[in-house]
């Protein structure tokens, strides 16, 4: 027989999930209404049209022909394209910030953590457009672009490099060339492009350097003077101690940073580099069809993150200790 | 690893030919770093609002920042009127400094919070004891940041505890509820929210009743505010050690009782640096609302140099203005969570 007691919770939970679907119920309904009352149409049988704008940029090409759902695609490259070397400068430049804040010399340490502080007390968005400004208006033009190394240089059109391309006689390093209006041939990377990556890899390897530092000072001084003691070098010591119990503090904390250095490849939209969020904001305004942008948005993100968050978690289980959880 | 008590700079700077090679390089980069950013930045640099004289300098031209600095640090907000959203920000930022201090803790900083955010609503709003009305479309810059993230966290906050408890529930149905909005909320993009705001909310309203765009981005924001910090005030409840529950049950108190009373302060002392790293957080990502049309610190910026040709040039120097103004406030909320860590530390050891 049920007790009041055991029927309490029981009733709880029926009243809460009635709200919701009450309160969901009504949003719905009147989204519906305000649809119909606008004559909007609703659903996703605009994904097949041909989006009639263009996408400048990416792995993917795409022009106005093609159709929407092959946009979406080609923005969601082009988050990956940019979010992929955000991360190797994230983790790469973190890691030796983090490890050099903990060092004694105070030139190195001071440094360091003179970087940290700049970088992660100004909204990454500002960070991004004063970048952005930088590339675009204090560069030289682009037929005088600045030679940093033999085929690359650097100008308001962007980063141009030596590119391979396939022709008759199979893979070829195509160079680029210096012509009358700038530079032809090779890879060309936007000035969009190169500001919203290293906006980010900058931005996070502040964090990432915080949480390095956190993770090696996590492991008791005691450990590196045994260590020593025991007679190992000191990158031995970093290398076979202290990263691999460090390791286990960081990575949980890493994978949060990496997965918020790709949704934050979204703020790309405000200086117009095409990636996902961007497209579908085109998308939107060009369909009407703002709840269906957004829902493939998210969708997308959301997949994004689990992707994300499961391979973290399958390297997080190869270095946290046995026997724990 | 930091268990050197002396600082011995002799040996950390010139021990050894690595360490000197080391400190010579670096000396010299920063030097000369140094010494070209000083010359860039005050020796060649132009201070007065003169046009012509920028042009011609070399250095970095102040003078933007001398001449625009209304607009930028008030946006679209009536010239005449600006001494409005001046007050009612200093306002805000004195309740916001004097919750800072524990020992104002008091029910009265309650009642100041109200006073605060009411004579600043009137003084920013007008339309009464014959201020001119101005809309909240105009209202921008600083005193739209600060505000943002105020009452942006502020009303995050309720809606954090319920979902932070939710997730603690025994009722499975409470438990998925909050789960699922606080992994769906964390897993999108800060800028997808606020494009859902401010497109998707109006088809949500019934007809006739139209909130305005400040209104629609404060919602989106609460919502995604919440979502993180929920999970912070999570974590905190599940520092508290589980036999403190049971022993004040045995005790007699009820289940409310016990959340309120023992289990929330303590997990709140704990989550304190945490939700400092929020707020620091959220301070930083109203700068994301200018994307959807409101015109912030970062949008005023845009706003003030973009339409004037004769000033755009320089958008670097205002760029890194309201940088500044960003790094202060986040770097001094950054210290004050320091401060206030050590300041409960022995509390929470008694607790």
């Amino acid at each position: 027989m049920t007790t009041p007691r055991r029927l309490a919770p029981v009733l709880w939970q029926a009243a809460i999930l009635a709200a919701v679907a009450a309160a969901a119920w009504a949003l719905v309904h009147q989204a519906l209404t305000n649809l119909q009352a606008r004559g909007v149409h609703s659903g996703f049988d605009f994904l097949p049209d041909a989006a009639g704008f263009e996408i400048s940029e990416g792995w993917l090409p795409f022009d106005a022909t093609q159709p929407f759902w092959k946009a979406f695609l080609a923005g969601l490259a082009n988050t990956v394209r940019a979010a992929v070397p955000a991360i190797v400068i994230a983790v790469a430049l973190g890691t030796l910030l983090g490890i050099a804040r903990l060092v004694p010399h105070v030139l190195v340490r001071g440094l360091a953590s003179v970087y940290v502080q700049a970088l992660r007390n100004v909204p990454l968005l500002v960070q991004l457009l004063l970048l952005y400004f930088a590339l675009t208006h204090l560069l030289p033009d682009a037929e005088n672009a600045v030679q940093i190394l033999p085929g690359v240089s650097l100008g308001k059109a962007g980063l141009t490099v030596p590119w391979p391309v396939h022709g008759d006689s199979g893979w070829t390093l195509e160079w680029p060339e210096r012509t009358l209006f700038g530079v032809s041939g090779g890879a060309s990377l936007t000035p969009e492009y190169l500001a919203i990556t290293l906006a980010l890899g900058l931005y996070t390897a502040s964090f990432v350097a915080e949480i390095v530092r956190a993770g090696i000072e996590s492991v008791s001084a005691g450990q590196t003077l045994a260590a020593r003691a025991l007679g190992l070098e000191s990158s031995q010591v970093m290398r076979l101690v202290v990263l691999p119990q460090a390791l286990r503090l960081i990575v949980p904390a890493l994978t949060s940073q990496l997965l918020s250095l790709v949704k934050n490849s979204s703020l790309a939209v405000a200086i117009g580099y095409p990636e996902l969020v961007s497209v579908a904001n085109t998308s939107s305004n060009a369909t009407g069809r703002a709840f269906e942008c957004i829902a493939v948005v998210m969708a997308v993100y959301l997949a994004l993150s689990l992707l994300i968050s499961l391979a973290m978690n399958l390297y997080n289980r190869r270095t946290a200790l046995r026997g724990w959880a | 690893m930091r268990n050197m008590t002396r600082v011995d700079w002799r040996r950390d700077l010139f021990g050894g030919p690595l360490r000197t090679a080391a400190t010579v390089l670096l000396a010299l980069l920063a030097a000369w770093a140094l010494w070209h950013l000083l010359r860039w930045g005050v020796a060649d640099a132009v201070f007065r609002a003169d046009a012509e004289a920028c042009r011609a300098a070399r250095g970095a031209c102040w003078g933007v920042v001398a001449e625009k600095w209304r607009p930028i640090v008030f946006g679209r907000y009536p010239y005449e009127g600006q001494w409005r959203p001046a007050i009612a920000a200093t306002l805000l930022a004195a309740v916001t400094l004097l919750s800072a201090w524990p020992r104002a803790w008091k029910p009265w900083l309650a009642l100041a919070w109200l006073l605060a955010v009411a004579v600043g609503g009137v003084l920013m709003h007008g339309g009464v004891l014959g201020l001119p009305p101005v809309p909240t479309a105009q209202w921008g810059g600083l005193p739209l940041t600060i505000g943002l993230a105020v009452a942006g966290l502020a009303l995050a906050f309720p809606l954090a505890l319920l979902l932070a408890l939710g997730r603690r529930s025994r009722l499975p149905v409470a438990r998925t509820l909050a789960a699922t909005y606080v992994e769906l909320v964390r897993g999108v993009p800060l800028i997808s929210v606020l494009f859902t705001a401010s497109f998707l909310l109006p088809l949500l309203w019934p007809s006739g009743w139209r909130p305005d765009v400040l209104m629609r981005v404060l919602i989106g924001l609460v919502l995604f505010v919440a979502a993180y910090l929920a999970e912070v005030i999570r974590g905190g409840l599940q520092a508290v050690p589980r036999g403190q529950v049971d022993a004040a049950m045995a005790l007699g108190f009820s289940r409310w009782s016990v959340q309120l009373n023992i289990v929330l302060p303590q997990a709140l002392r704990l989550t304190v640096p945490a939700i400092v790293n929020v707020v620091v957080g959220t301070l930083k990502d109203t700068s994301l609302v200018t994307v959807v049309g409101l015109f912030e610190l970062t949008g005023a910026l845009g706003l003030a140099l973009g339409g004037d040709p004769v000033w755009r040039a320089f958008y670097l120097e205002g760029y890194l203005f309201i940088g500044l103004l960003y790094w202060v406030l986040c770097y001094g909320l950054a210290r004050y969570g320091r401060w206030l860590e050590g300041r409960l530390a022995p509390q929470a050891v008694l607790g």
